[in-house]
């Protein structure tokens, strides 16, 4: 193996579409980096912006997310939410200081095998290029961001 | 950690083993995960054979296991497989999980240590996830047994019958003004030259009569609503202009309609009807349809000679859209498919030249109730050819046009040159790429039609064109073509050329993919859940397909495709009810605060609000289990099963390999 950065890369599917693009390109046997571990949800609009975020502080150094296209959403509309979200993520992102070239939304049908192979090798580029995210100790992580400092825990009250 | 989890890895044969050290991951899955709650780890040849099945039951009954994950191939694939070798076992169906080290690994990479390395960590984020799984039960509806199908060609008939004969309700919609499809317009069926009419009238009557089918022509279905058991379909009923409550088909006002019209539709162009129609004799049903666009009064403002001479005043011009509701439990969709428009290959001279034809063209024009009579004859309406040029793969097996074969076109031009030579005695020429006959009775037919003498040219026309260049050739069709078995070009002076035009998906073939929620292939037509094994159903629980909207085939196979989709919705009509997913949201009534955020976000208005408590609520019934509502909630109250906030996030740290990361010491960086 040679010495170039290998991102991590976490990518969130929908099950109808993006999944299955996934799968289309494991049936044709096409071919892309193995940066990329997946997760499915059942929709893109199922994409809770603290998953993002969690990847990040987990170690991830790039964040992709997918869904159907636009129209072709399964549950009518909920890939628009998914791209509203996107785009609050990412400028919520470059006030954490991570560059926002390491989210990605990626729109494929479930015929777009190709598609998607194409799109994760340029995304894994991309990251690479970006080098490592190392968020956890630079600064923000899983603990530092999530705990609460002890002044700050709101105590229950009886009435 | 009060979990027993079983892990088990499948090689696929060597699908998965090929590039993937699947002893390894077992291995290291044992070891590491241990703290984890994996108490066995095993992996074995295929998962989803029966001694597979029974290795996990097994397991679940002697070791207790509580949790189960299994790395093999998609869960679209064997999510069900998995599930019910768990409940088989006593074990509830729900904390079992499915991860793809097969699709998302062995199959797409190369590397066979980082594949290894991938798949521990899928292999970590599934057993992270299964910790969180709850037990569950499947959500059971009651089902409609009425069923819809869209399109009444011959797959849509025989799909419509099927049901119907077996006692349940069926409604059928065309967009046509008659049932038919595409099998009314040809004249003979291959390879048993057949009457197409005389096999497909009956069916077609029996729909029109059926009790159990309601026939909606000139009609399309708008939108659709529910799921699986319960749609609810708009069909929208374009205005025919008679009242068919009153018509008797009896055909008086075609006859003194004094408006003459090309159709382009039945006749492909080369006969005429009225502006007041029904597109053939044997129309089912025999209601006419008045053309709108065409019709003299709607046009002029007077003329109303249909009206006039209606015996039984069933012209009514007042007719408006109408939107019909109907409830139904399942959706066959069999819509078919458009010709290849052959004008898009300029070289073929199609539109430029008078004598080429297309396969449509011809099949009316051999056909006996066709614009000609049967009669074979050149575009001047009397001469004979004496010589026909047969051009197969007119827009298939060409990458600039479709690169799928249309299965069809060989046995058509087959039958054409049949016919030609039957009727005509013309020599015929077939240029072909391949000849493709592999169904019961295509091969001998291609050498029954060998030994009539058709000549058959092995090669791609490169063009037709009426430049001579040696007297011969004058007034002719010129077919240039290299033959390919003997090396040389040819060029070949014909009266006819006919173009075998491939078969195309619907031009709004997408848009209707849309409409009932299922996928289109990069070809256009219409994906299967599985190619090979689950042919006419879809991914969308409750739609299927069949005929060529699936992809090119011939009648048989159509009408076998329609039959095999009827029998797919018979048998869930019986089943009475059906089980769904219980991926559904509920509200955590004490959590929410009432912002409402919620309602807005849901397409399928499952949610509620009650003013009087100010919380909203989710009503299981609608809610379709998208999530999107639960990732939106800002109180955290909303919570989704299947795929909640915990799987997700400890399947995100299984993932990332967190649970080991935590138990080794950090490496020094050097």
């Amino acid at each position: 193996m040679s010495d170039q950065f290998e991102p991590v890369i976490i990518g969130f599917t929908c099950n109808w579409c993006s999944y299955r693009a996934a799968d289309m390109a494991g049936t044709a046997r096409m071919k892309y980096a193995p940066n990329i571990r997946l997760i499915r949800l059942m929709c893109s609009g199922r994409l809770d912006p603290t998953f993002v975020l969690k990847a990040f502080a987990g170690g991830a150094d790039g964040v992709m997310i997918t869904g159907c296209h636009p129209g072709d959403c399964h549950y009518v509309e909920q890939n628009y939410k998914a791209l509203r979200r996107f785009i609050i993520l990412k400028k919520t992102l470059t006030q954490f200081g991570i560059e926002p070239g390491r989210l990605k939304l990626l729109w494929a049908s479930a015929a777009e095998g190709a598609i998607f192979t194409d799109e994760v090798n340029k995304f894994v580029e991309q990251v690479r290029e970006l080098g490592p995210l190392q968020w956890p100790t630079s600064g923000g992580g899983l603990e530092r961001m999530f705990a609460v400092p002890e002044h700050m825990l709101v105590k229950e009250v009886t009435a | 950690m009060t979990e027993k989890i079983g892990v088990y890895v499948c090689h696929c044969g060597t699908n998965i083993a090929g590039i993937v050290d699947v002893e390894g991951v077992a291995k290291w899955a044992a070891e590491k995960l241990q703290h984890r709650g994996v108490v066995i780890a095993r992996d074995y040849k295929f998962m989803c054979s029966s001694l597979g099945q029974e290795l996990i039951e097994k397991d679940i009954k002697e070791l207790g296991l509580t949790r189960v994950v299994v790395a093999a191939c998609s869960p679209h694939l064997h999510e069900r497989t998995f599930r019910n070798a768990c409940k088989n076992a006593g074990l509830n169906p729900y904390l079992c999980e499915l991860v793809s080290i097969r699709e998302q690994v062995s199959w797409v990479h190369t590397d066979k240590a980082v594949a290894t390395e991938k798949s521990k960590a899928i292999v970590s984020g599934g057993v992270e996830r299964v910790i969180w799984d709850e037990p569950l039960e499947p959500l059971r509806v009651p089902i409609n047994p009425a069923t819809l199908v869209v399109g009444g060609g011959i797959a849509g008939i025989q799909a419509a019958l099927e049901i119907a004969d077996a006692g349940y309700h069926v409604y059928m919609v065309e967009r046509e003004p008659s049932i038919g499809g595409h099998m009314a317009q040809f004249d003979k069926t291959f390879p048993t030259l057949d009457c197409s009419a005389c096999i497909l009238t009956p069916k077609m009557v029996d729909v029109g009569n059926h009790k159990n089918i309601t026939l909606l022509t000139w009609a399309e279905v708008t939108n659709v609503d529910g799921y699986v058991g319960n749609f609810q379909a708009t069909i929208h009923q374009k205005p025919r202009y008679v009242n068919t409550d009153l018509c008797t088909g009896c055909g008086i006002c075609q006859e003194k309609c004094p408006k003459k019209v090309i159709d382009d539709v039945f006749e492909a162009g080369l006969g005429k009807r009225k502006a007041i129609y029904t597109p053939f004799p044997q129309a089912v049903p025999n209601f006419p349809v008045l053309d709108k666009a065409n019709c003299t009064y709607f046009l002029r403002g007077t003329c109303k000679a249909c009206e006039k001479f209606c015996p039984t005043g069933a012209i009514d011009f007042t007719q408006q859209d109408e939107y019909i509701q109907v409830d139904v439990g399942q959706i066959i969709l069999a819509t078919g498919y458009d010709l290849f428009d052959v004008r898009r290959m300029p070289q073929y001279g199609y539109g430029r030249l008078a004598n080429v034809f297309t396969s449509l063209e011809f099949e009316r024009l051999s056909n006996a109730s066709g614009p000609t009579g049967g009669k074979m004859v050149l575009r001047d309406a009397v001469t004979t050819p004496t010589s026909v040029a047969i051009v197969h793969c007119v827009g298939s097996r060409d990458k600039n046009y479709n690169s799928y074969c249309s299965s069809i076109c060989c046995m058509q031009s087959l039958k054409f040159a049949h016919l030609v030579h039957e009727r005509t005695g013309a020599e015929v020429y077939n240029c072909y790429i391949d000849i493709r006959t592999p169904a019961k009775g295509y091969e001998e037919f291609y050498q029954r039609l060998l030994e009539e003498g058709t000549h058959f040219i092995r090669g791609k026309v490169a063009e037709v064109t009426n430049a001579a260049r040696v007297p011969e050739e004058e007034g002719k069709l010129i077919v240039q073509v290299e033959d390919t078995l003997i090396g040389k070009q040819r060029r070949i002076p014909v009266d006819m050329v006919i173009l075998s035009a491939g078969l195309e998906p619907r031009h709004d073939a997408k848009d209707v993919a849309r409409l009932f929620g299922i996928s289109c292939s990069a070809d256009g037509w219409y994906i299967e859940r599985h190619p090979k094994l689950d042919p006419v159903a879809t991914m969308t629980e409750g739609v299927y397909i069949a005929g060529v909207v699936q992809g090119p085939k011939d009648i048989p196979a159509s009408v076998a495709q329609g039959a095999a989709a009827a029998a797919r919705a018979l048998g869930k009509i019986q089943q009475k009810e059906v089980a769904m997913e219980p991926i559904r949201a509920t509200i955590n009534q004490d959590k929410c605060s009432g912002c409402r955020i919620c309602n807005n976000l849901c397409p399928f208005n499952a949610i509620l609000f009650h003013e009087d408590k100010m919380v909203s609520e989710v009503n299981p019934a609608l809610c379709q289990g998208c999530g999107t509502c639960v990732a939106a909630c800002p109180a955290g109250a909303i919570s989704g099963t299947v795929f909640s906030n915990e799987q997700i996030l400890a399947q995100l740290e299984g993932l990332l390999l967190l649970n080991v990361k935590q138990l080794e010491p950090e490496p020094v960086p050097s």
